[in-house]
C-alpha cells in the first residue's frame, strides 16, 4: 500500500541575520515525509533541526524554498492559516514542556480542544482518553509545578495527542528527563504512533530517543548528511 | 471572545495573591468614586432642597433695583406689591418679602444687619415664621443659631433695633428673640432677622410694599411683571451649580490620581506578564493561537482585573455605601461658617447611571491600559517566545 506524503520539502533555505551579515541555518534540504512515520531530525546543536521544525510546524517561514505540510505550503500561508494548520493538524512536544502553569493537568490537555470549539462533554472524554494513554488520569486536579519532569512531559505528549492530529513535532522531548522517563514517554509515543497513526517527527540528538526511530535524518551545518531507515 | 474571557479568568484566578493585589486596589477606586461623586450630587439636591424650602421657594420676582450683593440699594429697592399677584398671595402660593437695613445693638455693640418682613402664616419656607405670631409689646423676631451665636443671643432676649424709614427718619426699638432655628443655607441667617411683614412695612412707612416675591410652583409659566425681575429656580441655583461644579473638577483631580495607581499597577503587571510569560505566549501560537488573539487574551486578562474589583466592590462597597447613604458623611466642622449652603451632615445619592457610568469609564481606561503594553506581543517572533527568549 502507497503512504500519503505528509511533509514535502523542496530547496528549502533559511537565513538569519546576524550583525551585518547572514547565518545560514539550513541550505536546501529535500525531504519526504509520509503518514504513521516515527522519524528524527538528528544532528548537533546548531545543525538546523529546531529551525527546520519551527518551519515545518508554520512557526517560522523559509527563506526560500518551501515545505508543503498536508498539502499548505507554509512559505504562502498568512498567519491566520498558519494558526489554523497547528490548531487542527499539529501537535506540539517541547524540551520543557511548556505547560501553563496555572492551570490544571486536565485544563493544559483541554486547551487544544477549547480552541477547536469542542463542546463540553467531548472534551471531557478526549481529554481522560488523552491521559489514560499517558497513564495521567489521577493527576486531573494537579497543576504543574506539582508534577515530576517525567509527569509534565506526559500532559505534554498528552496535550499533543488529545485532539488526535496528523503530526506530532517534539522538540527534544526527553532533554530534561533521566534514562527510564525518557524510555517511558517515548514507548508511549510508539504506542501512540501505531494505535493512533499519528506521524511524529522528533529533533534530537539524544541517543534514547535515536534508538526509538525508523527513520534517522543526520543534519549537519544546515543540510542533510545522511539518512538511515531501521529494518522491522 | 468566550475563550478568551474563560482562559483569561483561569490565568487570573491561578495567578493568585498578584491578580488579588490589583483587584483591591482598583476596587478602592471604584468605591471611592461611587463615594465622593454620590456625596457630590447628595449634596447638589440637598442644597437645592435647602434653598428651596429655605430662601428662593419656586422662584421671585425682584424688585428691579434689588440687589443682594448690594446693601445701598435696598434703601431703594421697595414697591407696593403688584396687583397681578394679589389673588396668588391670597392663595398661600407666593410670599412678599420686604428687605431693609437696620442695626442692632446686641450687648451694648453696634451690627449692621437686614431685617425680613415676613408673613407669619406662610407655609412656602420652613423658617418657624409662626413664632412671630407672638403677642408682646416689643417687636417679635426670629434668627438663625449661627446669628444667634455670634450676637450670643437667645430665645427671649431683648435687643435695640434701629433703622431709617422711607423719609429717612432714623426711629429705634426693642425686638424680642421668640425663636432661633437651625439651617444649612447660610444666605438666610447670616447678619439677618425676621420679623412680621406688616410691622415692618408699618416701622418703614411702606405699606403693602415688598422688595421680592417669591412664589411656590417653579413649573409654572411667570408672566412678565413690569419693574420686577423673573429669576427662576435656575437663576437663582445657579451659583449651587457653579459651587458643585468646581468641587466635581477638583474631585475629578482625585479620581485621575486614584485611577492612575489602579493603572500603573495593572500596566506593570501587563508588562511584568509579557516578559514573564514570553513561553506561555509561544505555547498559546504553537496551540493554535495568532499573535493577535493573544493580544486579545492578555487585554481581556487585563481588563477582567476591573469587572473582579466591579465585584469585590459590590460585595463590600455596596453596604457600605447603602450605610453611608442612611447615616450620612457628618462634617467635621461646623458648616454654618462655610457661608456656602451644605449640611453638617451630607447624605449620599447615588443613581444606577452613576454607578453604571463609573464602572464603564473605570473599565474602559483598564482596558486601554491593558492592551497598550500587549500591542508588544504581536512584533514577538513565535520560536523565540517559545524559548522564552528576551524580545
Amino acid at each position: 500500500m502507497e503512504l500519503s506524503p505528509i511533509i514535502k520539502i523542496e530547496k528549502l533555505v533559511k537565513r538569519f541575520p546576524m550583525g551585518k551579515g547572514e547565518f545560514t541555518a539550513l541550505n536546501g534540504i529535500e525531504l519526504l515525509f509520509t503518514t504513521g512515520e516515527f522519524a528524527g531530525l538528528i544532528g548537533p546543536s546548531g545543525s538546523g533541526k529546531t529551525t527546520l521544525l519551527n518551519i515545518i510546524g508554520s512557526l517560522d517561514t523559509p527563506t526560500s524554498g518551501d515545505a508543503v505540510v498536508l498539502g499548505k505550503s507554509i512559505s504562502s500561508l498568512s498567519a491566520k492559516e498558519a494558526a489554523r494548520l497547528r490548531k487542527e493538524n499539529l501537535g506540539f512536544i517541547f524540551q520543557s514542556y511548556n505547560l501553563l502553569a496555572v492551570h490544571t493537568v486536565y485544563e493544559n490537555v483541554e486547551f487544544p480542544l477549547l480552541l477547536l470549539n469542542y463542546s463540553s462533554s467531548e472534551r471531557r472524554k478526549m481529554v481522560m482518553d488523552a491521559l489514560e494513554w499517558v497513564g495521567l488520569t489521577d493527576k486531573v486536579r494537579s497543576k504543574p509545578p506539582q508534577l515530576s519532569g517525567g509527569e509534565c512531559q506526559r500532559v505534554a505528549i498528552a496535550r499533543a495527542i488529545v485532539k488526535k492530529p496528523s503530526l506530532v513535532l517534539a522538540d527534544e522531548p526527553t532533554a530534561n528527563l533521566d534514562a527510564a522517563n525518557s524510555h517511558n514517554i517515548l514507548q508511549t509515543m510508539v504506542t501512540l504512533n501505531k494505535e493512533l497513526k499519528t506521524t511524529f517527527l522528533f529533533a534530537t540528538h539524544d541517543d534514547k530517543v535515536i534508538s526509538y526511530l525508523r527513520r534517522k535524518i543526520f543534519l549537519l551545518d544546515g543540510t542533510v548528511d545522511r539518512e538511515e531507515i531501521k529494518s522491522n | 471572545m468566550k475563550l478568551a474571557i474563560k482562559l483569561a479568568y483561569r490565568n487570573l484566578m491561578g495567578a493568585g495573591l498578584r491578580t488579588w493585589l490589583n483587584v483591591i486596589v482598583l476596587s478602592f477606586s471604584f468605591v471611592i468614586i461611587i463615594f465622593m461623586k454620590g456625596v457630590m450630587i447628595g449634596w447638589d439636591h440637598q442644597a437645592k432642597t435647602d434653598m428651596t424650602n429655605w430662601e428662593i421657594g419656586g422662584g421671585q420676582y425682584w424688585y428691579k433695583d434689588y440687589d443682594p450683593l448690594d446693601p445701598f440699594s435696598l434703601n431703594e429697592s421697595h414697591a407696593p406689591v403688584p396687583a397681578e399677584v394679589a389673588e396668588e398671595i391670597a392663595r398661600g402660593d407666593m410670599e412678599p418679602f420686604l428687605i431693609v437695613p437696620g442695626t442692632i445693638y446686641p450687648q451694648g455693640r453696634l451690627q449692621s444687619i437686614v431685617i425680613k418682613g415676613i408673613n407669619p402664616g406662610q407655609s412656602l419656607f420652613l423658617l418657624p415664621s409662626h413664632k412671630l405670631d407672638t403677642i408682646t409689646e416689643a417687636i417679635p423676631a426670629i434668627i438663625g443659631s449661627s446669628m444667634a451665636k455670634n450676637i450670643k443671643a437667645k430665645v427671649g432676649d431683648r435687643i435695640t433695633i434701629r433703622w431709617r424709614d422711607v423719609n429717612g427718619t432714623f426711629d429705634a426699638g426693642e425686638i424680642l428673640i421668640t425663636e432661633i432655628f437651625s439651617t444649612g443655607v447660610p444666605a438666610v441667617e447670616s447678619g439677618q432677622i425676621y420679623i412680621p411683614l406688616k410691622k415692618l412695612q408699618q416701622m418703614m412707612i411702606m405699606p403693602g410694599e415688598a422688595t421680592i416675591l417669591t412664589f411656590r410652583d417653579s413649573e409654572i409659566n411667570r408672566p412678565e411683571i413690569d419693574n420686577w425681575t423673573l429669576r427662576t429656580k435656575g437663576d437663582l441655583t445657579a451659583s449651587v451649580d457653579k459651587m458643585i461644579k468646581t468641587k466635581t473638577a477638583g474631585q475629578t483631580i482625585l479620581y485621575g490620581i486614584l485611577l492612575l495607581l489602579a493603572m500603573l499597577a495593572i500596566f506593570d503587571t501587563q508588562v511584568l506578564s509579557i516578559f514573564r510569560r514570553q513561553k506561555e505566549i509561544g505555547t498559546y501560537i504553537a496551540l493554535g493561537y495568532t499573535r493577535q488573539q493573544v493580544v486579545g487574551l492578555f487585554t481581556v486578562e487585563g481588563t477582567m482585573h476591573a469587572i473582579l474589583a466591579a465585584l469585590l466592590s459590590a460585595a463590600y462597597g455596596l453596604p457600605f455605601l447603602v450605610w453611608m447613604a442612611k447615616t450620612g458623611w457628618t462634617m467635621p466642622i461646623d458648616t454654618s461658617e462655610f457661608g456656602i449652603a451644605i449640611a453638617q451632615t451630607l447624605y449620599p445619592l447615588y443613581s444606577a447611571g452613576l454607578v453604571f457610568s463609573t464602572v464603564l469609564i473605570v473599565t474602559t481606561v483598564t482596558a486601554i491600559v491593558s492592551y497598550w503594553p500587549s500591542r508588544r506581543i504581536a512584533k514577538m517572533n513565535p520560536t523565540d517566545a517559545l524559548r522564552g527568549k528576551l524580545q
